[in-house]
């Protein structure tokens, strides 16, 4: 029972100026308690990376919201109004990634790869504006992006046991099993009450518990 | 028949039974409403379905489950849940047969702008550019001209691009048009689409073959 810590006690690990892998697709996958959290200690300079922006009132939205945001690299931001605002302005720093591109550039930071090769967005955007790198290898053109790794990641797991192994459910999943591969201190927000060791089966445990540092018990 | 729902039924045609595709938003959600009898699909979506199955009934919503477009969803019997990295290795490991997007502009070489359009709001690409580089056909469904009746197919797109040299087929509803090495080939024209129709309404240029059939659409 170790791993257990209240939220509060979940929040104060994480310093001011943290690099957070926030698990979410539209925010689901995203544990809100530790969001809401993170807003009551209002931590600050953050630098956020997440399929998306979330929206006024969902998941790390809430954060850019509150100015708490100095940096967010996503795939996707179309339902947070405020951030192409706060990037005209200078306010926020933004860096774009193609979906499966900044999947890969977490799975490469957490597996110990040094960056990824990929054609996609070969002429846009992407290479213009030094995202990636154009490489000539093997014949071909690729874009070359360096890995993703991050001081803190934050998720919603479904189902856990007391040695942090973590099952989801559905689309809850998504970047999950992933970004928990590339962070130093990995914190998991559980649904259903955490299970005694032993409790779930083996061939069903989506993100191993050594992986994962800190459980935190949702109350519903 | 709508346009809209002119464009889906044509694409549906292309459909083999059994395929892995993935459905953009807007016409392309249409095209398995109009899928040939004994054909059926699995759908993939970008956060980790194969074989979603259409939006969940009110009151039945699970609270752990949406497909691509924020929508609470169901899954087919047989179908499977993967991560966000499973599932763009299928998108850009070429296990994906078709992927249909709409598009703003596409050109002559099949190059493709659907992201964003100069000016207005900041979206980002989510996982178009993926989608149009990994697919094993990418086919766009899309109203011929633009709102303002500007042409979408043109020589060369002017809007940030999504992917280049990516763009197989594109379904409008004036004309079925296939992208190959040689350029732009008129394939078929809408019923009671003229070939001139067409070509007025196409700044790119078209390649016309001798005989243009209209589309079969019953």
């Amino acid at each position: 029972m170790g791993k257990l810590k209240s939220v509060q006690e979940a929040v104060q690990m994480i310093p001011d100026g943290a690099s957070i892998l926030i698990n979410g697709f539209y925010q689901q996958g995203a544990p809100e308690d530790i969001i809401d959290e993170i807003l009551v200690q209002k931590k600050k300079n953050l630098t956020l990376m997440n399929n998306d922006a979330g929206t006024a009132t969902k998941g790390l939205g809430k954060l850019i919201y509150a100015g708490l945001v100095k940096k967010l690299i996503c795939s996707w931001c179309g339902l947070n109004p405020l951030l192409p605002e706060l990037v005209e302005q200078g306010k926020i720093e933004l860096e774009l990634n193609p979906q499966g591109t900044f999947v890969e550039r977490i799975r490469a930071g957490g597996y110990g790869l040094g960056g990824i090769l990929t054609p996609t967005g070969l002429g846009t955007i992407i290479e213009e504006k030094g995202w990636g790198t154009r490489v000539h290898l093997g014949g071909k053109d690729l874009l070359y992006h360096t890995p993703l790794r991050a001081d803190i990641c934050l998720l919603e797991a479904y189902d856990a046991d007391w040695v942090g192994n973590l099952i989801f459910r559905r689309t809850q999943r998504c970047f999950g099993p992933i970004m928990a591969t590339a962070a130093d201190l990995v914190i998991a927000s559980v649904v259903t009450p955490i299970q005694p060791i032993g409790a779930l089966e083996p061939d069903h445990i989506m993100v191993p518990g050594q992986l994962v540092d800190v459980l935190v018990q949702q109350r519903r | 028949m709508d346009i809209r729902d002119m464009i889906a039924k044509r694409i549906a045609q292309e459909f083999k039974d059994g395929m892995l595709v993935n459905l953009g938003v807007g016409i392309p959600t249409r095209i398995p409403g109009f899928l040939p009898k004994g054909i059926s699909v699995w759908l993939e979506s970008e956060n980790g379905i194969i074989g979603f199955n259409g939006l969940a009934k009110k009151g039945e919503e699970y609270p752990f489950f949406i497909d691509a477009s924020n929508s609470f969803t169901t899954i087919l019997p047989g179908g499977s849940i993967i991560d966000s990295g499973l599932s763009f290795g299928l998108i850009r490991g070429g296990h994906l047969d078709y992927t249909v997007l709409g598009a703003l502009q596409v050109d002559e070489e099949g190059n493709l702008a659907n992201w964003i359009v100069p000016g207005g709001r900041l979206a980002g690409m989510g996982g178009a550019m993926d989608l149009v580089t990994g697919a094993k056909k990418v086919i766009i469904a899309t109203e011929h001209c633009s709102k303002d009746g500007k042409p979408k197919i043109l020589k060369k797109c002017t809007f940030p691009l999504t992917g280049i040299k990516v763009v197989d087929i594109i379904v409008t509803d004036l004309a079925y048009i296939e992208v190959t090495d040689e350029g732009l080939v008129l394939k078929e024209v809408a019923p009671g689409v003229s070939v001139q129709d067409v070509i007025a309404k196409t700044e790119a240029a078209l390649i016309i073959p001798s005989n243009v059939p209209e589309m079969k659409l019953n």
